[in-house]
């Protein structure tokens, strides 16, 4: 940066790059009487620090993982990284039992949040938009799994499913031999039954979600639609559905992160056991622990970054073209 | 407040978990122990403080330990300065702690998981400590006290045997007796199963507790030996031998409880304490469920029946806990002082007044204040011919719980893919154990 640029641009010059020495004193510089050398040291501060720690935390984490992914590593001392090229990922996509059931699940997971409560979800929201009576008391009772976080929603929905003493086996009395149902233990059962618990706070995500899209609906296209004579349904598909366009946008990327995030449910339901397995959760148990395996577990994480860069830079491009068009 | 018998990191509901959870999301790309300076003291050498890490964090352990550390300083003028870390806490973090600025002592398990930070240069050995509290300790534990290379690293407080459980007045009442053979085992499970009984309770929704079952399969069916080399991975999973001990558990197998990957090791504990069950193989922490006094005098356990008779029960596994000194000890002097005062009979029967679940790890200390089940747990052990840990402590731990403990959820479920399955095991066990 060259000295002209900051007189012309006085606020370019507020901003030392971090752990810079500005030793330009001679430079009579026109924000000198603007900010002072404590005004510029704060701001200086203000976003070095951040930036330093975005760069630390994410960035740097971020590519030593990647960088990680290449290596076999127990996690004790640096000198005992080896590198192994593709072993790691290799061994994962060969050898690996639980790595395609997982990739599988977080496809399942995703496509059960779109198929199920997306719509119950839009539903839900267009009912209570037609302001029926207790609507406040209905949206807040569809919206109070939200505010659960999903650890929380995972104890709560065990005390449904256990196959012992659980709600829907002590009901249905399939808790005696013979007629045993083991929702949590059964892989033919147990993504389900997490599903269901997802769907079910999910639901209300996508409700509040739609409710607030459908508030900003312009009433007169409702007026127009209703003169036209279209019925409700014709009106929903034809005018108020294709407004919520960026609403349903925001909807799939929510969607998207929520299957490629899903963990903590699943962390508490059974720790991922067979039937339920989660990249995340194989991520986890390869990294956490007393003899880690640090560089299988980063192949595992670069597998997820891989797939949530495949839905994330679509989206940021589309983004970004809109931005320079506008 | 539970005890993990395997030590081992398990998803299990409580606030913990979400805890390791979020630990464990903010460790992911990470890789890099950031923060292994944290949890050492940092303070200078006094030669009056001795530091000790301990994983010691449910109320009654750490009553028992704080015990011993105050009659230590009694003695000795040496005051332990405690940093007490949350169990499961502890055991994930030893990692980065004993690379960091860790306390000069700390609490672990006996065997492979010593032996691993041992070689890694991470611990101190102790030959000098095992000149003086040698006398106190039967071979067995001698030899679950030292590294690969020889030396001593560990000092063993406690320890606690797994065997099969049952109630008294149950077997008093069907006329039932205790089997010492498998054919009599087997007799045994068709009879409760006619009576209407759970043969064999069990719960493997923590994954852990099968990895007990298959261990005593194993050593009662191809030895010690051969049970110590398939752990440390030299011996092959696709041998004939591990396939004969599978067989046999699908022997057992339909004699198990129902639905046991939904079941907690609790909850299979209580069909136990309610007579459903007829026997369940566990450690002796099964105990802790049995809450009514008249209840816990009732249970009683026997060791798991003779398979192959060249074997005999000689096997006893007997999870161990203990000390181990750190690998720069600030207060070197005085840590060998405490370590020695850890491996007096004093301190054990100072720690078993508080925490009756366990039995001492020396043959000296005390026994005559035992119940009768810590009695019969003291002489299972003390007469043992081997004693083991468990598998993820006897083995690669990366490998327990990433391999095994999907593989064994697996069996349990579909017996008959066992060919395949041994043969994922052995070739993922090859690159873990390859690693390093």
């Amino acid at each position: 940066m060259t000295t002209d640029i900051t007189e012309e641009i006085p606020e370019a010059g507020t901003v030392p790059p971090p752990g810079g020495a500005p030793g330009r004193r001679k430079v009579p510089s026109g924000h000198r009487r603007l900010l002072t050398r404590r005004d510029r040291l704060t701001l200086g501060l203000m976003a070095g620090l951040p930036t330093v720690l975005h760069i630390a935390l994410v960035w740097v984490t971020a590519l030593a993982s990647i960088a990680l992914a290449f290596t076999t590593w127990d996690g004790i001392g640096f000198d005992a990284i080896r590198w192994v090229g593709l072993q790691n990922f290799r061994e994962l996509f060969e050898q690996n039992p639980q790595f395609w059931p997982a990739v599988r699940h977080n496809v399942v997971w995703f496509a059960v949040l779109i198929v199920i409560p997306t719509p119950l979800g839009l539903f839900l929201a267009v009912q209570l938009d037609k302001r029926i009576r207790f609507s406040r008391v209905y949206q807040t009772a569809f919206f109070l799994p939200v505010v659960l976080s999903m650890a929380v929603i995972g104890f709560v929905w065990q005390l449904v499913y256990n196959p012992d003493t659980g709600l829907i086996n002590s009901v249905i009395g399939a808790n005696e031999p013979g007629k045993y149902i083991d929702w949590i233990g059964d892989p033919d059962l147990n993504l389900w039954a997490v599903l269901i618990a997802a769907s079910w706070r999910h639901t209300g995500y996508m409700m509040i979600l739609y409710l607030a899209g459908l508030k900003s609906v312009d009433p007169s296209l409702r007026e127009a639609a209703a003169l036209d004579g279209a019925g409700e349904w014709q009106a929903f598909r034809n005018v108020i559905f294709p407004t919520l366009r960026p609403t349903n946008t925001i909807v799939l990327v929510v969607t998207v992160i929520e299957a490629l995030r899903a963990f903590d449910l699943v962390f508490v339901f059974n720790g991922g056991a067979e039937g339920t397995e989660l990249l995340s959760i194989l991520v986890t148990s390869n990294i956490i622990g007393e003899s880690s395996r640090i560089g299988y577990g980063s192949a595992i994480a670069v597998v997820l970054l891989l797939i949530s860069l495949v839905v994330i830079v679509p989206y940021l491009v589309s983004t970004f073209r809109k931005e320079r068009r506008a | 407040m539970r005890r993990t018998p395997s030590g081992l990191t398990l998803p299990d509901p409580s606030r913990r978990t979400l805890l390791r959870g979020i630990g464990g999301a903010a460790a992911l790309g990470a890789g890099i122990p950031l923060l292994s300076a944290c949890g050492g003291s940092g303070t200078a050498a006094d030669p009056k403080t001795i530091t000790l890490g301990s994983k010691a964090s449910d109320p009654v352990p750490k009553k028992a330990f704080a015990d011993i550390y105050a009659a230590f300083r009694k003695k000795s003028g040496l005051t332990v300065d405690v940093n007490t870390k949350d169990s499961n806490t502890f055991q994930e973090q030893i990692n980065s702690y004993l690379q960091g600025t860790p306390d000069d002592v700390f609490t672990w398990f006996a065997g492979y998981r010593m032996q691993f930070f041992a070689a890694k240069g991470l611990a101190t050995p102790i030959d000098d400590v095992w000149e003086t509290i040698g006398g106190n300790f039967p071979d067995a534990m001698k030899a679950l006290s030292k590294g690969e290379d020889g030396k001593y690293y560990f000092v063993p407080l406690y320890t606690y045997p797994w065997a099969v459980f049952y109630r008294k007045s149950l077997f008093a009442e069907k006329g039932y007796e205790v089997p010492t053979t498998w054919d009599d085992f087997l007799a045994l499970c068709e009879r409760m199963q006619k009576d209407g009984l759970v043969p064999i309770a069990f719960g493997d929704k923590d994954a852990w507790p099968a990895l007990g079952t298959f261990d005593q399969l194993n050593f009662r069916k191809n030895g010690y030996e051969f049970h110590v080399d398939l752990m440390a991975g030299k011996a092959s999973w696709t041998d004939a031998k591990v396939r004969a001990a599978f067989d046999l558990w699908a022997e057992i197998l339909p004699f198990h409880q129902e639905g046991a990957m939904g079941r907690t090791w609790q909850d299979a504990a209580q069909t136990l304490v309610a007579k459903k069950a007829g026997m369940y193989l566990l450690g002796t922490f099964v105990a802790q469920q049995f809450t009514d006094p008249a209840d816990l005098d009732d249970l009683d356990f026997f060791a798991f029946p003779e398979i192959d008779p060249a074997h005999g029960q000689e096997t006893v596994e007997a999870p161990t806990d203990g000390f181990m000194l750190s690998k720069s000890p600030k207060n070197k002097a005085g840590s060998v002082e405490l370590l020695e005062y850890l491996g007096s009979p004093e301190a054990e029967e100072i720690y078993l007044e508080s925490d009756p679940s366990v039995v001492a790890a020396s043959t000296k200390a005390d026994t005559s204040a035992y119940t009768a089940l810590q009695k019969k747990a003291y002489e299972m052990i003390s007469g043992a011919g081997n004693l083991t840990q468990f598998m993820d402590r006897d083995s690669r731990p990366d490998f327990t719980s990433t391999v095994m403990q999907p593989a064994l959820q697996k069996f349990i479920r579909d017996p008959k893919g066992i060919d395949a399955l041994l043969t994922s095991i052995e070739r993922q066990k090859k690159t873990i154990f390859a690693s390093s």
